[in-house]
């Protein structure tokens, strides 16, 4: 993410521990990963996390590490489309496959997603910790069309916490979106529009 | 975690071959359970098998008599969703969306929800003993915090329990998981894949460690309405199960022609006793029947303290879900308020 204005690690060359596009270390294997539009050939280790490939290796930050062990929601990415804890994914399994974070929900041109206008429209957040997590979770929610009363989102919202308490704001933004039905499908068209500009 | 090669086979055979011979490989397709153990050191495979895109075990096909195959390959919740199994078997879809998050379940495969290991306290913290993680170190969890623990079918060995919301309504069903080997292919019985911990706790499962699941069989469908899956836990939704229950009957009029009862949370698999199912069997749904199938049922039981209210509460599970199924109001995994 080039646009990005991230700071590096302190002690530490960006790229360190991964060498994307570079001749492999003994043990890396070559992937393919299509990363929020953009088509990536990496190399890695079997053993590292999606969760750790963008954090520490593709200074995506905005995926976060809240428990590490699939029990909280905060690294929830897209994987084809469909809402998973990236923490429980090797990367290496997922190679062909195409991620998307929340640094890749707004449009090409920066318009915040529908569901990220939401979540500030209606304070859905506190510290914000959790934030990027429920967003693709709330996303994923509405594209799935299981859940449609305020009771069904709480349960399909289950699998990410929020410590801060924020859940019936967070309630009210998803069924905004989903009251917007339009809106919503203008979304992923949005998505689509920057798929097909990353190309 | 440690370090560890990693194999992506094209076939079952090619699989089967990259585990023959390696007792240190493991398995790999969600990963939603491997993984979260291999961070805490409980399993520590030299060699990960992914067969998440081995060709052929990723759909739902029909099976014999009106049944369904469900690949091994399948998410839980593309099982959960599918129509014809929630149109044939209403028990199984209800009983897999009671279980984790919709994340999970993404990624969860049919086969891993089979061979998830079980989450005692003691099993995952490797600075303390446990017979299924090192045999022979000892079973903290006896004497130890149990409240999560077993109260059917333990031994000195061990109290774990079986975490599965699936494998309840799948015991019910009398599923068959269909598995291959280096020897060709086998059926095992649902009734005979989990296995009770005996002196043999590492054992979950009667699935040989070079074998891999292929697919879940469902009989005949003959539960569609008469069903339902009760799982109480300590949150209302995202939680394990302290007791679920599984209820299927067949009625003929006013009379209950077939009756199948699975536990779920109270045993080291999901916990059927086919003498308690007879003597429902030609009998009306009444409370003094259901009664009589729980005492059956809970025969036996054994607490270790902090457990002890486990008991109690399946039997009651047990004569609440037997009614559930009989007035055909299966409980809803959305409304957790229990009618």
């Amino acid at each position: 993410m080039a646009d990005l204005d991230l700071p590096t690690r302190q002690g530490f060359a960006p790229d360190d521990s991964f060498r994307g596009g570079a001749a492999a270390l003994p043990g890396e294997i070559p992937v393919t990963l299509t990363i929020n539009g953009r088509k990536q050939e990496l190399h890695v280790r079997p053993w590292t996390t999606l969760l750790d490939l963008l954090r520490e290796d593709l200074s995506l930050y905005g995926t976060k590490k809240g428990c590490d062990h699939g029990q909280c929601g905060a690294c929830t990415v897209l994987i084809d489309g469909q809402r998973m804890n990236s923490c429980l994914a090797l990367a290496v399994t997922k190679d062909g496959c195409e991620i998307t974070t929340i640094e890749g929900l707004e449009g090409a041109d920066g318009t915040l997603h529908a569901m990220q206008e939401a979540f500030i429209e209606h304070d859905a957040f506190q510290c914000g910790y959790c934030t990027p997590g429920q967003i693709c979770s709330a996303v994923a929610l509405v594209n799935e069309g299981h859940a449609k009363t305020a009771e069904e989102i709480r349960e399909a919202m289950s699998g990410n916490l929020c410590r801060c308490g924020a859940y019936t704001n967070i309630v009210d933004a998803i069924q905004d979106v989903m009251a917007q039905g339009a809106k919503a499908d203008g979304v992923k068209a949005h998505g689509a529009a920057k798929m097909e500009a990353a190309k | 975690m440690n370090r560890f090669s990693y194999a992506r086979p094209g076939s079952v055979a090619d699989a089967v071959r990259e585990l023959a011979g390696n007792p240190a490989a493991k398995v790999i397709a969600g990963g939603t359970n491997l993984v979260d153990l291999m961070k805490y050191n409980v399993e520590r495979p030299t060699h990960l098998v992914d067969v998440a895109r081995l060709p052929g075990l990723g759909g739902i096909e029909e099976g014999e008599e009106g049944g369904l195959r469900i690949g091994a390959l399948v998410s839980n919740t593309a099982a959960a969703y599918d129509e014809r199994v929630g149109e044939r078997y209403p028990l199984l879809a209800s009983a897999i969306l009671a279980g984790a998050s919709p994340q999970l379940r993404n990624a969860a495969t049919t086969g891993g929800n089979l061979l998830q290991r079980t989450r005692c306290y003691y099993f995952y913290d490797d600075a303390t003993p446990c017979n299924k993680r090192v045999p022979g170190s000892g079973c903290p969890a006896k004497e130890g915090q149990n409240r999560i623990h077993a109260i059917l079918g333990t031994s000195e060995s061990c109290i774990a329990t079986h975490p599965s919301d699936m494998c309840v309504a799948l015991a019910a069903l009398e599923a068959v998981v269909r598995v291959a080997g280096p020897e060709g292919e086998r059926s095992i019985p649902f009734a005979e894949f989990h296995r009770l911990p005996g002196d043999r706790p590492e054992k979950d499962t009667t699935l040989g460690a070079d074998e891999i699941v292929l697919s879940v069989d469902l009989p005949e469908p003959r539960f569609r309405t008469n069903y339902t899956y009760l799982k109480l836990r300590d949150r209302l939704s995202y939680a394990f199960a302290l007791v679920s229950v599984a209820v299927a009957l067949e009625m003929d009029g006013d009379t209950i022609a077939e009756a199948r009862i699975a536990l779920g949370g109270v045993a080291h698999k999901p916990w059927r006793v086919p003498e308690a199912e007879a003597l429902l069997r030609g009998r009306t749904p009444d409370r003094s029947n259901f009664e009589a199938a729980a005492a059956r049922i809970l025969q036996g039981a054994k607490g270790f303290g902090h457990n002890d209210f486990k008991i109690e509460l399946a039997r009651r599970a047990v004569i609440r879900a037997l009614k559930q199924a009989a007035d055909g109001t299966p409980q809803s995994q959305t409304d957790k308020r229990i009618q």
